[in-house]
C-alpha cells in the first residue's frame, strides 16, 4: 500500500550570510590578478572598441592594458609630473588627459607622443573627458573652473567658473553632445550646457563630490561624496531620489554594470559595494586590501578592476562554464549515453497500450536496513567515515529515529573495539553541538551503561571516555557562563526605560538564547 | 441513520462516517460489514455504498451467507434474532426470533436450514448451540428448537470455525481447544500451557479451519500460529507452529481452496502463508492501522481486511489493492473546517490529518505531518498531531505534533503549510522545532487577510506571534515563517488565545486574567479578569457584535466583556465545556454541562435571550465543534432555525460520533434524495430495463386511460434519457433492432408533442384568446384537464408532472419484481 517513508533529515538554517542570486553572479570571478603600478591608481578607463583595452591612470603614467594581459599593451609616460583621468573617445581613437601640470593631453591610441596639448588651466587637471559629439574635450581643474575645448583648433571654447572650489570629478551626457555635468569639492553637483552662459541646474550633495555618474537613460544622477552615495532624479529638477550611507569612509569612484542594474561603488574603506538600482539596496559587497581609488566594469561585467592608493591594480576575470569543464577533465569514465536511455525515446504508436513500469523509489543504505528493521546495520551505515565526518546530521538522524523506534539500545550494544571506538570518536565530536546534544547525551549514557562491564579492558577506549567526560564537564561550564551573561543582560534590559524598546529587545534575546537555554538543561541533566 | 428528536430539528449522523465494522464478509461484487445495528452493504468496485440493512435493534455480532441461496445473508444481533437479508436487494425476507443475547452466527453446507450460534449461559459462560430454522412462512417467526453443540466456548466469533464443509467445529477458549465431530459425536479438548520457560504466552486468539482438509490454524497472543492436525484422536494429535508476528495475531483465515492461510495483527501487515509449504509466505505491508478481521471471496479473488482505524481495504489475490473504503477517523485535534473544500479537518491516519468531505460524506485526502515511517508496535510512543489550524482564505496549514517519551524529552515540532495551487495540496513550509519549551496549548491565525499571523500559546508561559518573513532573491527557498514577538504576562501561563475577526486585536487568557494586545504595535491594551475560575474558552465576537469578547472559566461563568467601555456587559452562571462562534454570523453555539448530558444553546452576544437552546443534545460531554459554512443561504427558515441558515453545527461526541442539526425541509430533501437514490440504484440492472419498463408503462397507460393518444404521450417523461441510455448502452445487450426502432421512434414523436405543449401551457391564456390556433388549443388544453382527473387536481402542472414520473418509477419498480416472480 503506503511505500515505506524515508528517514527524514533535518535541515538546519545555515548561518551567516544568505546566498542570493547577486552573491552567486557577484561570486563568479576568478581569484584576482594583481599589477603594481608606480603609484595610485586614480582612474580605469576601458576602451569602447572591442578587444576592450583600458587605460590605467597611475603616477606619471598611463598605461594600456590588453583585457587577459598583465603586461601594458602600450604607454604613455610623458608626463611631468602626475597624470589624472586617461579617458578614451567613444571611437576608441583618441585618448585625453589631465595632468598636475594644468595640461591637457590627447594622445593617438596607437601613437607615442601627444598629439595636442591644451594649455589655460592655472592648475592642476583632474578631470578630463570627450563630449558626445567627439570634437570637443571637457575639463575640470584646481583652479575652479571647467572648460570646453575645441580638440582640432586646441582652442578654448567655454569657460565656466561657477565653482568655489576643485573641480575633481565630470561627466558627458552621452545623449546631448553641449550637457555636461562637473561635481566640486564645493559639495555641489552642476549641470553645464554649452549653449548657455552659466550652469543649468545645481545639486547641494553636502560633500565634497568625489565622482559623478550617469544612468544610462540619463534621467538619474548619481554623485558620490564623503560618506555619502547620493541619487538625483534630473527630470524632477535634481531632487534627491536616495541618499545611501553604507560606506564607512569617503566614497572615490562609481560604476554601472553593464545591465545598468547594478551600481558598484568603491571607497577608501577598501569596501565594494554593489547597489541594485530598483531598491538601492546592497546586494553584495567586494573587500579589497587596500584603499579604492578608482573602479571599472569590463563590457558584459567580463571583468571588475579597482585601482588602490597602494598601486595595485587588481583584475577579477569572470569564470566561463567552459573553463569548468576544462577542469573537470575526461578522467572518470562514465556508462554510455545509450545506456542511459535506452528504450525511453521510443515514442508511443496511435493504438499502442501503455504499461507502466512502477517507478522504484531509491532507497539510501540506512533506509534498507531501516526497512528490514536491522537498526545495527543501519546504525554501522551511518558510521562510516564518509557519512559521519560529512554529514553528521544524517548520522544523528538515524540515531534519533531508532530512537523513536525504541531500538536505539539494541543498535549501540554488540559492538567491538574498533566499532566502539567509531562511536566515541563520532560523540567526542559531535556531543557539544547545539543541533545535536539533546540524543547525543542520550547516546553517550546509553553507550556507558552498556559498555560499563569492558572499561578497563581497552586503552582506546578508556582514554576516549576520559576524553567525552572532559568535554561535557567544560561544556557545562561554558553553559554557565552564558547563564551568568545572559543574567546580567536580563538586568540591562530591566533597566531600559522605554518600554516599547525594551519589549523589542527582549522578544529578540528570548528567541536568540532560547537554545542556549535548551543546551544548557540537557548539560545539568547529563550530569 | 436518522435520529429523531422531537420538535422543528433532528439530529443526523453522518453514515459513511462510521464504518468500525465489526464484521466483514467479502463477496465477488459485495461486501458486507456489520457495524453497530445495521449492516451496510458496499460495492466492491464502485466503494460505493448500495445498501444499508437495517432491521436490528442492538449491536450486529453475526454475518454469513446464506448456503442454500447465494443472494441471501443471516446476521444476529444482542437484540435476540437472526435475520436473513436479500442483500443485492437490501430486503430483509425472515426474521426468527430467539429470544436470548446472540454472540455470534455460524453456517455450515453440511447442516441445511439449520444455524450455529452461541448463547450465553448462566454463570458467565457461552455455548455453541444449533439452531433449527422452522420452514413457516410469515415475516417473524419464533424459534425455539435449540440443541446444545458445545458448551464453555469463546464469545468472539473468530474464535469458532467449522471445518471441511462443516464436519467439524474448532473453538477456542483460553488455553484450550475443543473440537466437535458431528458423524461421531464427540467432542475432543486438547489445551497448551500458559507459560513455557521461552515466555511464550499461548492463549488463544483465533480459530480456522482449511475447507477441505483436516488442519485447524490457531493464532496465539505471543504471535505464534499453530497448524494442528490428526486432532481426531485424543492422544497422536499434532501441531507445528509458525512465528512471524510479533504481537497478537487478530485474524486468521483459510482461502476457499486451502491453499494459503492468511493473517494480520498489529503490525498491519498481511501475511499470506502457502499451506504445505514450511514457513514459506508472502506479505502485504504497511496497510496502515491493525488489522481486526480477514475475509476471502467466495472464488478466492479478493481478500479484504478491515482495520483498526474505520477502514476496509479490498485486494486482489494479486496483492493489488482494489479498493479502500474508509470512514472519518477518531482524533484529537480541533474539528477545522478547510475554507477552500469545505472538508472537515481532523486526525487521520496516526500522523496525519484527514480532509473529510461532510457534503460527500467521504474522505478526501490524508496528509502526511509527521512524514515518518509508522513503526506498528504496541507500547511505542508515538509522533501525534495535537494541534492544527488554518487561516481564513485556507492558505496556510499550521500544525502541532508531539512525542513525549518520558516527562523531561518532549519533542515539539511546529509545521507551516502552503497551500500550493498546482498540486491542490498542502506543502510543508517552515518546520520548527520546539517552538515552545512547554507544550503548544492553544494556536491560532489572525483574520488579517495581507498579513497572516500566528500565534501559539505554551505552558512555557509564553505566547509567541509567528510572521511569514521574505526573503524574494533568496537562493532555493522562498518566503519562510519566522518568530516576531515573545510576550509573556507576570509569569503566567497562557491557555487560550483568540484574534478578532479583523486582526486588530489578540485576546490571550493567562490563568484568570485576559489580556487585550494589538498585534501591530504588541502593546498590552487592557486586562480583563473574572475570578475565580480560570479562563476556559476565549473568542471575540462578529460582525455587528465585534465590540464584544467572550470568555469562559472553569467556575461556571460566561462572561461578556465590552471592548469599548472595557467594563463586563453581562455575565452568567453556566458551565460552559465549549464556546464555539459562527464564522458567517453573529452567533455563537455554547455546550453546557449538565448531569451525564450536554445541553446547547445559541445567542448572540448583543441580546439577553438565547435564540435556541436544548436539553440534553448528547450523552456524555462535547468534545470539539464546528461551525460548517453552507454552499448557499438556507430559505425559509423559521425563527428557532434561523441560526442554521448560514452555516451548519457539527459536533464531536465523548464516544466519537460526529452529529449535526438539520432542519426539517432538509431532512424531507434527504429521504427524498435517499428514496431517489434507491431508485436508481436498481437501475443497475438496467438502462435496459429503464427503458423497457418505460415502454411497457406507457403502453398499459394507453390501455387504460379513456383519452388514448394525449394521455399516453404525457405521462412518458421526457424522450431524451431514454434515447442517450439506449446510445450508451453496448450493442450487444439491447433487444432487437425491430424492437427498439419502433420504441425510438415513438420516443421522438412523444417528446415533440411534449414540447409543444409545454409551449402551450406558458402561454395558455393568450392562445386561448386567439381563433386561429383553434385545434392546437383544444387540444393542449386537453393535456392539464386529463392530467388533472387521474391524479389529485393541481394547480401547477409542472409539479403533478414531477409527481407522475416518481409514481411511473415506483410503477416501474413493481413491474420488474413481477417479471422476476413470474
Amino acid at each position: 500500500m503506503a511505500s515505506y517513508k524515508a528517514t527524514r533529515i533535518p535541515s538546519f538554517p545555515r548561518l551567516g550570510e544568505k546566498v542570493t542570486q547577486d552573491t552567486l553572479y557577484w561570486r563568479n570571478y576568478k581569484t584576482p590578478v594583481q599589477i603594481k603600478e608606480f603609484g595610485a591608481v586614480t582612474k580605469i578607463d576601458f576602451s569602447p572598441l572591442s578587444p576592450h583595452n583600458y587605460a590605467v591612470t597611475a603616477s606619471t603614467r598611463i598605461h594600456i592594458y590588453g583585457p587577459y594581459s598583465q603586461e601594458p599593451v602600450k604607454s604613455f609616460t610623458r608626463f611631468k609630473d602626475t597624470a589624472y583621468s586617461g579617458t578614451f573617445r567613444s571611437d576608441g581613437q583618441l585618448l585625453v588627459a589631465g595632468s598636475e601640470e594644468a595640461l591637457i593631453r590627447l594622445f593617438d591610441v596607437s601613437g607615442r607622443v601627444a598629439l595636442r596639448e591644451y594649455t589655460g588651466h592655472s592648475k592642476a587637471v583632474h578631470f578630463t573627458d570627450f563630449s558626445a559629439d567627439r570634437f570637443h574635450i571637457l575639463s575640470g581643474s584646481d583652479d575652479y573652473t571647467c572648460r570646453l575645448w575645441d580638440i582640432p583648433s586646441s582652442a578654448e571654447v567655454s569657460r565656466y567658473s561657477e565653482h568655489t572650489d576643485y573641480v575633481r570629478c565630470g561627466t558627458p551626457s552621452r545623449l546631448n553632445p553641449d550637457v555636461f555635468i562637473t561635481g566640486s569639492y564645493d559639495h555641489t553637483v552642476k549641470v553645464f550646457d554649452s549653449r548657455k552662459e552659466r550652469s543649468v541646474m545645481t545639486m547641494d550633495h553636502g560633500q565634497p563630490v568625489e565622482s559623478v555618474l550617469l544612468f544610462p537613460s540619463e534621467g538619474l544622477l548619481v554623485s558620490a561624496g564623503g560618506r555619502y552615495v547620493k541619487v538625483w532624479d534630473m527630470l524632477k529638477g535634481g531632487q534627491v531620489l536616495v541618499s545611501l550611507k553604507n560606506h564607512h569612509k569617503t566614497v572615490t569612484c562609481l560604476c554601472m554594470s553593464s545591465t545598468g542594474q547594478r551600481l558598484l561603488s568603491g571607497s577608501l574603506d577598501r569596501h565594494v559595494k554593489v547597489y541594485s538600482t530598483t531598491t538601492y539596496k546592497v546586494v553584495h559587497n567586494f573587500d579589497y586590501a587596500a584603499s579604492i581609488l578608482s573602479i571599472a566594469l569590463a563590457p558584459n561585467d567580463d571583468s571588475i578592476i579597482a585601482g588602490m592608493t597602494n598601486g595595485v591594480l587588481s583584475v577579477k576575470h569572470k569564470k566561463h562554464p567552459e573553463d569548468r569543464k576544462m577542469v573537470g577533465g575526461t578522467s572518470r569514465h562514465r556508462p554510455a549515453y545509450r545506456v542511459f536511455v535506452k528504450g525511453k525515446n521510443y515514442m508511443p504508436k496511435q493504438d499502442d497500450f501503455l504499461v507502466r513500469k512502477r517507478e522504484k523509489a531509491h532507497l539510501k543504505q540506512y533506509d534498507k536496513e531501516l526497512k528490514r528493521f536491522q537498526v545495527s546495520k543501519a546504525l554501522d551505515s551511518v558510521l562510516k567515515p564518509h557519512v559521519r565526518l560529512k554529514t553528521p546530521e544524517v548520522t544523528v538522524a538515524v540515531i534519533q529515529e531508532l530512537n523513536r523506534r525504541g531500538t536505539l539500545k539494541n543498535a549501540l550494544a554488540g559492538r567491538d573495539e574498533k566499532g566502539l571506538s567509531i562511536l566515541l570518536s563520532f560523540l567526542i565530536r559531535n556531543v557539544v553541538d547545539s543541533r545535536f546534544a539533546p540524543i547525543l547525551l542520550t547516546v553517550a549514557e546509553m553507550v556507558l551503561d552498556i559498555y560499563m562491564k569492558v572499561v578497563g579492558q581497552s586503552a582506546v577506549v578508556d582514554k576516549q571516555i576520559l576524553k567525552l567526560q572532559e568535554l561535557v564537564e567544560k561544556e557545562i561550564d561554558y553553559q554557565q557562563e552564558l547563564m551568568e551573561v545572559l543574567g546580567m543582560m536580563d538586568t540591562l534590559f530591566a533597566t531600559m526605560t522605554a518600554k516599547k524598546e525594551a519589549a523589542a529587545l527582549q522578544s529578540r534575546a528570548a528567541n536568540g538564547l532560547v537554545e542556549v537555554r535548551g543546551g544548557q538543561d540537557q548539560m545539568v541533566k547529563a550530569t | 441513520m436518522y435520529r429523531w428528536q422531537s420538535g422543528l430539528w433532528r439530529l443526523i449522523d453522518p453514515g459513511p462516517g462510521w464504518i468500525f465494522a465489526s464484521l466483514i464478509h467479502l463477496f465477488v461484487q459485495f461486501l458486507l460489514c456489520a457495524s453497530g445495528d445495521a449492516v451496510h452493504v458496499y460495492s466492491t468496485s464502485t466503494e460505493e455504498r448500495v445498501h444499508v440493512l437495517q432491521g436490528h435493534v442492538d449491536l450486529v455480532t453475526g454475518l454469513r451467507l446464506n448456503s442454500s441461496n447465494h443472494l441471501q445473508v443471516y446476521s444476529c444481533s444482542l437484540d435476540g434474532t437472526v435475520k436473513l437479508w436479500d442483500f443485492t436487494d437490501g430486503i430483509l425476507i425472515k426474521t426468527y426470533i430467539v429470544g436470548h443475547k446472540i454472540f455470534s452466527l455460524y453456517v455450515s453446507k453440511f447442516h441445511e436450514g439449520t444455524v450455529f450460534i452461541i448463547l450465553p449461559m448462566e454463570s458467565k459462560a457461552f455455548q455453541l448451540v444449533a439452531l433449527h430454522l422452522p420452514k413457516t412462512t410469515g415475516p417473524e417467526v419464533e424459534a425455539r428448537d435449540i440443541l446444545s453443540v458445545l458448551r464453555d466456548v469463546s464469545p468472539i466469533p473468530k474464535a469458532t470455525s467449522f471445518g471441511r464443509g462443516g464436519e467439524f467445529v474448532a473453538s477456542a477458549s483460553g488455553l484450550q481447544l475443543s473440537v466437535y465431530f458431528f458423524r461421531k459425536q464427540k467432542t475432543y479438548r486438547f489445551s497448551l500451557k500458559a507459560n513455557d520457560k521461552k515466555g511464550a504466552r499461548n492463549r488463544f486468539t483465533c480459530v480456522a479451519s482449511h475447507p477441505n482438509d483436516d488442519c485447524i490454524a490457531t493464532g496465539h497472543e505471543d504471535g505464534k500460529i499453530r497448524l494442528w492436525r490428526n486432532f481426531s484422536q485424543k492422544k497422536e494429535y499434532t501441531y507445528s507452529t509458525e512465528h512471524w508476528h510479533h504481537s497478537a495475531v487478530n485474524a486468521l483465515h483459510f482461502t476457499p481452496e486451502g491453499t494459503e492461510l492468511l493473517s494480520g495483527g498489529v503490525e498491519s501487515v498481511l501475511v499470506l502463508w502457502r499451506y504445505g509449504a514450511g514457513s514459506k509466505k508472502d506479505f502485504v505491508p504497511r496497510l496502515g492501522s491493525a488489522i481486526e478481521h480477514i475475509s476471502v471471496s467466495p472464488d478466492g479473488s479478493l481478500y479484504c481486511t478491515s482495520h483498526k482505524d474505520n477502514k476496509i481495504v479490498v485486494m486482489k489475490s494479486s496483492r493489488d489493492i482494489s479498493a479502500i473504503i474508509q470512514g472519518l477517523v477518531k482524533g484529537v485535534t480541533d474539528l477545522l473546517i478547510d475554507p477552500r473544500t469545505k472538508a472537515l479537518v481532523c486526525n487521520g491516519k496516526p500522523g496525519h490529518l484527514q480532509f473529510f468531505s461532510l457534503r460527500h460524506d467521504k474522505q478526501l485526502y490524508n496528509l502526511d505531518i509527521v512524514q515518518q515511517e509508522y513503526i506498528h508496535e504496541a507500547g511505542l510512543h508515538q509522533c501525534e498531531v495535537t494541534k492544527a489550524a488554518i487561516d481564513a482564505q485556507g492558505s496556510w496549514l499550521a500544525t502541532v505534533e508531539e512525542r513525549q517519551e518520558n516527562p523531561e524529552e518532549l519533542d515539539i515540532i511546529l509545521k507551516l503549510w502552503a497551500y500550493d495551487e498546482s498540486t491542490q495540496s498542502f506543502h510543508l513550509n517552515t518546520s520548527i522545532s520546539m517552538a515552545h519549551e512547554g507544550q503548544i496549548s492553544a494556536m491560532c491565525f489572525s483574520g488579517d487577510a495581507e498579513a497572516t499571523m500566528l500565534v501559539t500559546t505554551g505552558r512555557d508561559g509564553h505566547f509567541k506571534a509567528w510572521l511569514l518573513a521574505d526573503h524574494p532573491d533568496a537562493q532555493g527557498e522562498g518566503a519562510s515563517w519566522s518568530c516576531d514577538y515573545v510576550g509573556s504576562y507576570h509569569r503566567r501561563e497562557p491557555t487560550r488565545c483568540c484574534f478578532s475577526a479583523d486582526g486588530s486585536l489578540l485576546a490571550v487568557g493567562f490563568g484568570e486574567v485576559v489580556t487585550v494586545w494589538s498585534p501591530s504595535t504588541w502593546e498590552l491594551l487592557v486586562t480583563f479578569s473574572q475570578p475565580p475560575g480560570d479562563i476556559r474558552d476565549l473568542c471575540f465576537g462578529r460582525l455587528s457584535c465585534s465590540k464584544y469578547l467572550l470568555g469562559t472559566t472553569t467556575k461556571n461563568l460566561l462572561c461578556c466583556w465590552n471592548l469599548l467601555t472595557c467594563s463586563l456587559e453581562w455575565s452568567s452562571t453556566v458551565d460552559v465545556i465549549l464556546l464555539q462562534p459562527d464564522p458567517l454570523s453573529e452567533n455563537m453555539a455554547a455546550f453546557s454541562r449538565a448531569s451525564g448530558s450536554t445541553d446547547l444553546f445559541v445567542f448572540k452576544p448583543s441580546e439577553p435571550r438565547p435564540l435556541f437552546s436544548q436539553k440534553a443534545v448528547c450523552s456524555g460531554t462535547v468534545r470539539r465543534a464546528v461551525f460548517a459554512p453552507r454552499e448557499e443561504v438556507l430559505e425559509g427558515c423559521d425563527e428557532s432555525t434561523q441560526w442554521l441558515s448560514c452555516s451548519r453545527l457539527y459536533f464531536l461526541t465523548e464516544h466519537m460520533e460526529l452529529m449535526t442539526f438539520s432542519t426539517k425541509s432538509e431532512e424531507d430533501q434527504i429521504i427524498a434524495s435517499s428514496k431517489q437514490l434507491v431508485i436508481d440504484d436498481s437501475v443497475a440492472v438496467t438502462p435496459f430495463y429503464l427503458l423497457l419498463g418505460k415502454h411497457r408503462k406507457s403502453q398499459r397507460e394507453t390501455q387504460d386511460s379513456v383519452s388514448s393518444h394525449t394521455a399516453a404521450r404525457i405521462q412518458l417523461p421526457q424522450g431524451s434519457p431514454a434515447i442517450r441510455e439506449l446510445l450508451h448502452t453496448p450493442a450487444h445487450v439491447l433487444p432487437s433492432a425491430s424492437f427498439l426502432c419502433n420504441m425510438f421512434v415513438n420516443s421522438l414523436l412523444i417528446s415533440k408533442c411534449r414540447e409543444e405543449e409545454m409551449g402551450s401551457e406558458e402561454e395558455e391564456e393568450a392562445e386561448e384568446q386567439e381563433s386561429e390556433g383553434e385545434m392546437e388549443a383544444s387540444v393542449s388544453a386537453q393535456g392539464p384537464a386529463v392530467q388533472g382527473f387521474q391524479t389529485e387536481p393541481t394547480p401547477q402542472l409542472s409539479k403533478a408532472q414531477e409527481r407522475e414520473l416518481r409514481k411511473l418509477q415506483k410503477a416501474d419498480f413493481s413491474w420488474l419484481s413481477s417479471l422476476l416472480d413470474s
